[in-house]
């Protein structure tokens, strides 16, 4: 079994195998092997391609920029996707400008460890795949397997334009999978992670396998929900949503991120605009709360949506 | 440098005539350091320049038509009409293209150096311009603190020309001089009188040779004062007018011209000739953009991405 953690970790070692322009660059990620040993071994399998950065998040990225300018691959580490908004300019201004500004592209890839656990609180659990996502120039991935974080690491890091590589902490221990993946659907297209005819929940990352329980629990009241998983937010895949709503009439968007402005939101106003009249009910969608992430578990399990409110969402939806 | 200030002054006559859309930001007093750091880099180094380092990128290897088409908006320049003025540079030939974020440049060039020890290009090195302003930044820190952990031969020049847009010194940092910062980061601290080119060649020539020889980061800071407003839209009424009475406020080309003759290496007839040949220069490379076709937005591609499949479009229009 391979847990989730240890495909990203896996991917990394064949991008380095396999690229000699690969480097990882990042806090704590030479011997340490990082806070969650996703590099753990690849400095003394690689040595000089893994390497600690000091805490300079802003730095980080310019210097992958330039390293990126000048024809390397670099995979940038941060901690927690919580710390990368120190380097915020630098991914936004610098690195999601350059193709368009001067027609060079800008090949980096940052993993942000992303995501409530219990007791992380404010500020080692957030989601900003929708900040990213606002930004032209940039690509969001959200895997919500253990297969889709192998396969879409290595295509992020093969890809000519940077991308926001969007890592849930809460599945990095709790996921497994048999094997790793041969072959991958690519960037940009969404996976129909369950069939089902009443209605569509459209979600991504850790809140996919909430919404799996969701969907078991209201089968056996004889429902059947088809379950979206996005793959990836930006490019957002709207043909395979539409077509699903189209089966179902029906959607529910799941996001564990904040509601306003967000993926959710954004999946509701394109099935609003591009597929109205496909609608038997109201679009709806489920989001946290819109406070700081909460640290006790008792208010973070509230505070995120979860199996139990997803099927309560989706038993309103029916009911429409 | 000469050429510099000819070009710039021509732009800034083509802004009060309403011919450049945006802003320009003029070097005025800044030559002799900018162009000593353009000609202490060769082929194959990095230059990231900023605002006020026409005369820098000239002597680095930019193109007279780089300037003038950029500033016009032209659809052949390097920017393409997308960015202007300022913010070109061509990243292949070592040129960053700044973005107005002070001290994001800085960090860029650490990783064009680090990608060349990957690579085994030796023997390279980076400059950066800035100014006072950027000292304050997070980035500044971060930046030059991390090229002295990686022992980067960069070679950061902070142009201290008394004022951030409006503020003075005073109420941009409180230490006694900014070189005093060097010793903090770990690195080489060299200080240098802006208004005077023979001492400006020397030593950011020779902060650049340490660089290269494998001696990490080196500090270099030059005093003068900018002679012009933050940009051509800025009277500087708030420039003190004590400053201007000071040898930091010399102008450096004036300077640089009273060496020239008086150690016999140029007379005044020369000088003239100079400013003339500059002059035609500059009007040739302005005419030439002038008559360049502006970017249409019916060709534009709209397009962020290098990967065109992966671009989103405009959902939702109808």
């Amino acid at each position: 079994m391979i847990t989730y953690l240890e495909a990203i970790r896996e991917a990394q070692r064949k991008a380095l195998e396999n690229d000699p322009r690969v480097y990882l660059y990042g806090q704590d990620i030479g011997l340490f092997g990082g806070a969650f040993k996703a590099t753990k071994s690849l400095a003394q399998s690689f040595p000089g391609r893994v390497i600690d950065s000091p805490i300079c998040e802003d730095a980080m990225m310019g210097s992958a920029i330039g390293a990126a300018l000048q024809g390397m691959r670099p995979v940038i580490e941060m901690q927690f996707a919580d710390f990368s908004t120190v380097g915020f300019n630098q991914i936004v201004n610098q690195a999601a400008t350059m193709f368009w500004r001067t027609g060079e592209s800008c090949p980096i890839t940052v993993r942000l460890p992303s995501g409530g656990t219990p007791g992380s609180g404010p500020f080692h659990s957030q989601n900003l795949e929708a900040l990213y996502a606002h930004y032209p120039g940039l690509i969001i991935l959200t895997p919500a397997t253990v297969e889709d974080a192998y396969s879409m690491l290595l295509e992020a890091i093969a890809l000519d334009d940077p991308v926001i590589f969007c890592e849930h902490k809460y599945l990095y221990y709790h996921l497994k999978a048999e094997s790793l993946p041969e072959t991958a659907l690519p960037v940009g297209k969404a996976r129909i992670a369950r069939t089902g005819r009443d209605a569509t929940v459209v979600t991504y990352s850790a809140m996919l396998h909430e919404a799996l329980a969701a969907a078991e629990e209201l089968a056996t009241q004889g429902w059947e929900i088809e379950i979206i998983d996005l793959r990836s937010i930006k490019p957002l895949d709207t043909d395979t949503v539409l077509a699903s709503v189209a089966r179902t009439g029906r959607i529910l968007a799941v996001g564990e991120a904040w509601p306003w402005g967000g993926v959710t939101a954004e999946v509701l106003a394109r099935v609003a605009t591009d597929g109205f009249n496909l609608l038997d009910a109201p679009p709806m969608r489920l989001n946290s709360k819109d406070t700081p992430v909460p640290f006790h578990p008792n208010l973070w399990g509230t505070h995120r949506p979860t199996a139990s409110t997803i099927a309560n969402a989706l038993r309103d939806l029916l009911r429409l | 440098m000469l050429l510099a200030r000819v070009a710039e002054e021509k732009i800034a006559s083509l802004f009060r005539g309403g011919r450049i859309t945006g802003g320009v930001f003029l070097g005025k007093g800044q030559e002799a350091i900018s162009v000593a750091t353009g000609i202490a880099l060769k082929e194959g180094d990095i230059f990231a320049p900023l605002i006020r380092d026409q005369a820098g990128r000239l002597a680095f290897g930019e193109s007279l038509l780089d300037f003038t088409l950029t500033y016009l908006g032209a659809r052949s320049g390097p920017m393409r009409g997308r960015d202007g003025n300022v913010h070109r540079g061509r990243p292949r030939d070592g040129l960053l293209p700044m973005i107005s974020h002070l001290g994001a440049m800085v960090s860029v060039v650490n990783g064009m150096l680090l990608a060349h020890r990957f690579q085994g290009k030796t023997g390279t090195v980076g400059a950066a311009s800035l100014g006072d302003g950027a000292t304050s930044t997070g980035a500044f820190h971060e930046s030059l603190n991390q090229a002295a952990v990686e022992k980067l031969p960069l070679v950061l020049v902070v142009t201290n020309n008394q004022y951030a847009y409006s503020t003075p010194n005073d109420r941009q940092f409180a230490c006694a001089d900014l070189v005093d910062k060097a010793i903090g980061y770990g690195v080489n601290g060299h200080s240098v009188d802006g208004t005077d080119l023979a001492a400006c060649l020397q030593v950011i020539g020779d902060a650049v040779r340490t660089a290269r020889e494998g001696n990490g980061p080196q500090l270099v800071v030059a005093s003068n004062l900018r002679l012009a407003g933050h940009g051509e839209h800025d009277d500087s009424h708030y420039i003190s007018s004590h400053f201007k009475k000071l040898p930091l406020g010399r102008d450096c080309i004036e300077v640089a011209q009273s060496h020239l003759l008086r150690n016999g290496w140029a007379d005044a007839p020369s000088l003239e000739v100079w400013a003339r040949e500059c002059a035609v220069q500059v009007d040739e490379a302005v005419a030439f953009a002038l008559r360049e076709p502006a970017p249409d937005p019916a060709l534009e591609e709209w397009c962020a991405l290098s990967h065109r499949h992966l671009a989103e479009g405009n959902p939702g229009k109808p």
